[in-house]
């Protein structure tokens, strides 16, 4: 009962949080809508509770799973599975991206290689890296890697190759070494361009983990659904459903944050 | 002290015509109190600059075909000729931005260092993610880490009129001011030659005046030796002590001006010669 009591607390906060940001909140005003919406037809009898329960009864089971910290725990082993994923494709792909943009001899041994594979659907060797690794941590990290990597690649080596001549040509008459080039002009004209590589591989990073967590995996939110299936607990799939939302929201955020900081010079990003 | 230096700027937007020349006499003899007239050739810091039978190909086509020429130290040369002539390759030479096919170029007797030559191109070629002080320190080259190099930035930017604008990005600039901040590049290293790829030509009509009458006051201001590319024989006219004519890869004249500065716009003696200089451009028969 103390549960549902809550919840007109959460309201009041809400309104509250309005007052002093009332601009930045206006972005969330539909997703709450729709949540009322739904709460209401659940209320009505609308939609059958087997078929989609009320949001009420899935902050229920939001809360429930939270309190005995099964919630957490596969937020977290999923949160950790993503970054570490996404650090070791993410700073390949980069790596390569670089080297292949700065180095007609690197691009010309690799590029080819990695165009093909890259047209292989990474989530197509989900049975072969099963094969390999099991369903252990380091299948979901290999796929997750795998997936990240070409976003940041391709991104990063786009960025680098279209880099303004004349500002190259710039830096090397007003006596810039190789590596202030790089600092100064190269590696900051790449940025915009690396930015929307690394918007990319987050949304790939949580779809290929989810559905790695999905088909094999003991832990994580993916695992959760999934158990969550076998028991008929249909709130705790649309839970699970709803966080992904979230972290994907999330993740996109924290981009943005290191978009305006970095890019702050951009007309488009100094704007707000 | 500084407030007494500072001297007002005729900027991109106001081209009212105040005599910049006066004012830039006013200021260096400030700075240098002994100095009451213009200094003599002998006092410039301008480097001489000497061309002997310089060639240069692409592939098949070549561009100049055997170019010789003397620069003394200090002397604002201005170098038109048609589209393709050879006037920007000749400029990039200079500038050691190509390598020529034959023939030598040299600064003097003393080796030049690369902080001494400097580039103007017509676009500003400012880096968008730095700041104008920024973007103005980069022209300081090798000596961009040692102490004062953002005093020596600063005193740049005042001096083309922008010192207000040091903490802004290039992208909320005109398109005049990112050329004055370029300037300011060039400038800021003290150079002893500075080359002009039609700076101006990118610009509109005013603003040009304006950035033309800026030019011949650093020049005179800074004594460095001046070669302007340009395709407006007016603005090569107004500014330059000599024109050198371009055509098929060779100089066809060499024309000095020895008309008193501060010039004034759209007088006779500057046309007649405009005229005359359009005139071997354009060919015989269409001369007027």
């Amino acid at each position: 009962m103390s549960l549902i009591d809550s919840f007109p607390k959460v309201g009041n906060k809400v309104r509250k949080l309005t007052v002093p940001r009332a601009d930045g909140l206006i972005p969330w005003l539909v997703p709450l809508a729709i949540i009322l919406i739904w709460q209401a037809a659940s209320i009505a009898g609308l939609v059958s509770p087997r078929v989609l329960p009320a949001p009420s009864d899935v902050a229920r089971a939001g809360w429930k799973l939270l309190w005995s910290g099964e919630l957490g725990r596969n937020i977290w082993v999923s949160f950790w599975r993503a970054s570490i994923g996404f650090l070791i494709g993410g700073g390949i792909g980069f790596a390569f991206g670089l080297a292949n943009g700065l180095s007609q001899l690197s691009a010309k041994l690799t590029d080819t290689t990695l165009q093909m594979i890259r047209n292989v659907p990474h989530l197509a060797l989900i049975p072969l890296v099963i094969l390999w690794f099991g369903i252990d941590e380091s299948a979901k990290l290999f796929l997750v890697a795998l997936g990240v990597f070409f976003p940041v690649y391709l991104n990063t080596l786009h960025g680098i190759r279209t880099v303004d001549t004349q500002l190259i040509e710039m830096g090397r008459v007003y006596g810039m070494t190789d590596g202030e080039l790089f600092r100064r002009v190269i590696f900051p004209g790449a940025l915009p361009s690396i930015f929307v590589g690394l918007r990319f591989a987050l949304g790939i990073m949580w779809l290929t983990l989810i559905v790695a967590e999905t088909i094999a995996a003991s832990s994580g939110l993916g695992y959760m659904a999934m158990q969550a299936r076998e028991f008929m607990q249909i709130d705790v799939v649309v839970l699970s459903i709803l966080i992904y939302a979230l972290l994907g929201k999330v993740a996109d955020s924290a981009s943005r944050v290191l978009e305006r900081l970095t890019l702050s010079w951009h007309p488009a990003f100094s704007k707000q | 002290m500084q407030q007494a230096l500072r001297i007002p700027v005729s900027g991109a937007e106001a081209i009212d015509g105040t005599d910049l020349i006066g004012h830039a006499e006013a200021f260096r003899n400030a700075r240098k109190p002994s100095l009451t007239a213009p200094p003599a050739k002998s006092e410039t810091r301008g480097l001489p600059l000497v061309i002997r039978d310089l060639r240069k190909a692409f592939g098949d086509n070549e561009v100049l075909r055997g170019i010789d020429l003397e620069i003394p130290a200090g002397q604002f040369v201005a170098i038109v000729g048609q589209s393709g002539c050879g006037k920007s390759t000749l400029l990039r030479l200079i500038a050691g931005l190509d390598k020529p096919t034959s023939g030598t170029i040299s600064f003097g007797e003393t080796a030049a260092r690369p902080e001494d030559i400097r580039v103007m191109f017509q676009e500003p070629r400012l880096l968008p993610w730095a700041r104008v002080l920024g973007n103005v320190e980069v022209g300081l080259g090798r000596e961009r880490k040692a102490a004062g190099a953002h005093e020596r930035a600063r005193q740049a930017l005042e001096e083309v009129g922008l010192a207000e604008k040091r903490d802004q990005w290039p992208a909320v600039l005109s398109g005049g001011q990112k050329q004055r901040v370029a300037l300011a590049r060039a400038l800021v290293s003290g150079p002893r030659l500075l080359a002009f790829d039609e700076p101006l030509g990118a610009l509109d009509a005013l603003t040009r005046i304006a950035m033309q009458r800026l030019l011949e006051r650093v020049w005179a201001d800074q004594t460095f030796t001046a070669i302007l590319v340009t395709h407006d024989v007016a603005e090569a006219v107004a500014l330059a002590d000599r024109v050198l004519v371009i055509e098929d890869g060779r100089i066809a004249e060499d024309i000095s001006v020895d008309l008193p500065r501060p010039r004034q716009r759209g007088s006779a003696e500057l046309a007649a010669l405009e005229g005359s200089i359009l005139g071997q451009l354009l060919g015989p028969g269409t001369a007027g």
